[in-house]
């Protein structure tokens, strides 16, 4: 188990040098977003869901932005440390095996997600969207929702031959679910089918628990949406393990 | 503490390693040689557990390998053909965070980081940035970085490939500082004479065989004559010239190599030569090699 935090450690301490710029993207990004979708488009919206837009937005954008977060450290930081780096071909020259990288990376990026959870809500209670402490809580979630995005990334970064391939799934994959997952607007307002289709995606999930979460209202469903999150973690870790074994121990 | 029986190693059907076997003696120094593409850093990826083996036994430490790889890889320093320091880190920080993932804590290597720093000559500069330190001075600091967990076994794969000769000379010193420490080490090259003078034993391969093996002087005996002239310009009559007088004669460009064990002979006629430019020197390492794999280029 110590290897798994060995990995986990470097990462963090890399990551603390590059706390301003962090904080500043971290913080600034939702602000912006809020100012601008919250008070702007909220103005013509009003009340949705028993809740201010803002609000909606708010506690929606605090799951998306874990898909993000987790998914660029995944993606572009995980590659960067596999391929130009050389950082992976270092530690398997040390007891560390590639489960223990792997999965130390997996850990990375969800606590990396929930400390950009907890600055976006800090930067939604300043707009008074959080109704009590109760939405502290929201941030395991956060940190369950980055394991479970942080491993869905990891499959295709095992298998990317350079960087541009990740547009095929930041395009096909997370922006749709940016779109179609229930940040901006319910999901039950798309047609059935997309409906439908968005209900098997995982960030759909994350929203669920996470909007109740931080507005104070009470959990639907829970156990549902926690076992299709572990659900998607179990089968991509699984698949990115085996990938990573093929690339990294030939 | 190596040993290695029938090892192969295929890459889909082509054959990287095709049945080598060797051994290492604890507290020896061997080396691997052999040109671009003969299997050298395959046999020391399995060695390290970082890559299946095909076919063949391989033990370290008398563990199977590659199932005991974790514990083999708490015992071995490695020094990567290629430098993969952490750029985002400084010397120092390098060695820390690499103790960390033998499990070793930062109190308990505070007290040895600056001997490793010392030994790698980078004595007050462990707060530099990797970028900042020359190729060299990354070598060491990879040498250092694979001493952390106070290894039995050190594998070196081209540790001096594109230094300049200072850095070369300083880094063949504290490798034998390492072997009189009695280290185990095993190291690949393409330098004959960092094998000749590092090397207890050497086994020479060719695409992915062990073509010859022994102790560099012993080899060089059995394999080429002991004096070589080298003759530069009028290489047509210099050579029929060492031909005559019982040489062996090479020709590779312009130049004639004249292999003898009868260097009297061979000189008296090369100074018949006119406007030949005539070295002689004894046989090395890099005569043997080049007599086991030839002279053609191996891209």
């Amino acid at each position: 188990m110590f290897a798994m935090f060995a990995v986990w450690r470097r990462n963090f301490l890399v990551w603390r040098r590059l706390l301003g710029p962090s904080l500043v993207l971290n913080i600034g990004e939702p602000f912006l977003i809020l100012v601008g979708l919250g008070f702007g488009v909220g103005y013509f919206i009003g009340e949705i869901g028993g809740m201010r837009y803002l609000d909606f937005v708010a506690s929606g954008i605090i799951a998306s932005s874990a898909m993000f977060t987790a998914s660029y450290e995944a993606l572009w930081s995980v590659y960067t440390r596999m391929v130009p780096q050389r950082t992976y071909e270092a530690l398997l020259a040390t007891p560390l095996g590639v489960a223990d990288i792997m999965l130390g990376e997996v850990l990375w990026c969800a606590t990396k997600c929930t400390f950009t959870g907890a600055c976006i809500l800090l930067v939604v209670a300043l707009f008074g969207s959080v109704h009590g402490p109760g939405a502290l809580l929201a941030l395991p979630v956060v940190f369950v929702s980055g394991v479970c995005f942080a491993s869905m990334a990891m499959v295709v970064t095992t298998r990317a031959r350079s960087y541009d391939f990740f547009s095929y799934y930041l395009t096909l994959f997370i922006t749709p679910m940016f779109v179609f997952c229930g940040v901006f607007y319910p999901v039950e307002v798309l047609p059935p089918a997309a409906e439908a289709v968005a209900q098997w995606l995982p960030l759909t999930h994350a929203v669920a628990l996470l909007r109740p979460l931080v507005v104070g209202q009470p959990l639907d469903q829970p156990l549902l949406h926690f076992a299709v999150l572990l659900a998607y973690t179990a089968a991509s870790l699984w698949v990115a393990l085996k990938f990573a074994r093929r690339r990294l121990l030939v | 503490m190596i040993s290695a029986s029938g090892l192969r190693k295929s890459y889909n059907g082509r054959e990287a390693v095709c049945g080598v076997d060797f051994s290492v003696a604890a507290g020896a120094c061997a080396g691997l040689l052999g040109p671009n593409g003969a299997g050298k850093t395959t046999v020391i990826r399995m060695i390290l557990g970082q890559s299946p083996l095909s076919g063949g036994e391989l033990a370290v430490f008398g563990m199977a390998m590659p199932a005991a790889a974790v514990k083999v890889r708490a015992r071995t320093g490695v020094v990567p053909q290629l430098d993969n320091l952490d750029p985002d880190f400084t010397a120092a920080e390098n060695l820390e965070t690499y103790a960390r993932y033998f499990g070793i804590k930062a109190a308990e290597f505070a007290g040895r980081k600056e001997a490793l720093l010392d030994f790698a000559a980078l004595g007050g500069r462990g707060d530099a940035r990797i970028e900042t330190l020359s190729g060299g001075m990354r070598r060491r600091l990879s040498i250092a970085r694979a001493l952390v967990n106070d290894p039995q076994l050190i594998v070196l794969d081209e540790p001096t490939t594109g230094l300049d000769p200072q850095a070369r000379h300083l880094i063949w010193a504290r490798l034998r500082q390492l072997r009189q420490q009695g280290k185990t080490m095993l190291l690949t090259t393409h330098y004959m004479e960092e094998a000749e003078r590092l090397c207890d034993e050497v086994f020479i391969m060719d695409t992915g065989r062990i073509i010859a093996r022994g102790a560099p002087k012993e080899l060089i005996r059995r394999t080429v004559e002991p004096h070589v002239f080298e003759v530069e310009a009028a290489a047509g009559a210099a050579a029929a010239a060492a031909e005559t007088a019982g040489a062996r004669v090479e020709t590779v460009g312009d130049v004639v190599l004249a292999y003898s064990a009868a260097p009297e002979t061979v000189a008296a006629a090369l100074k018949t030569v006119a406007g030949a430019d005539v070295l002689h020197r004894p046989a090395s390492l890099e005569d043997v090699f080049l007599r086991l794999t030839g002279r053609g280029l191996r891209d």
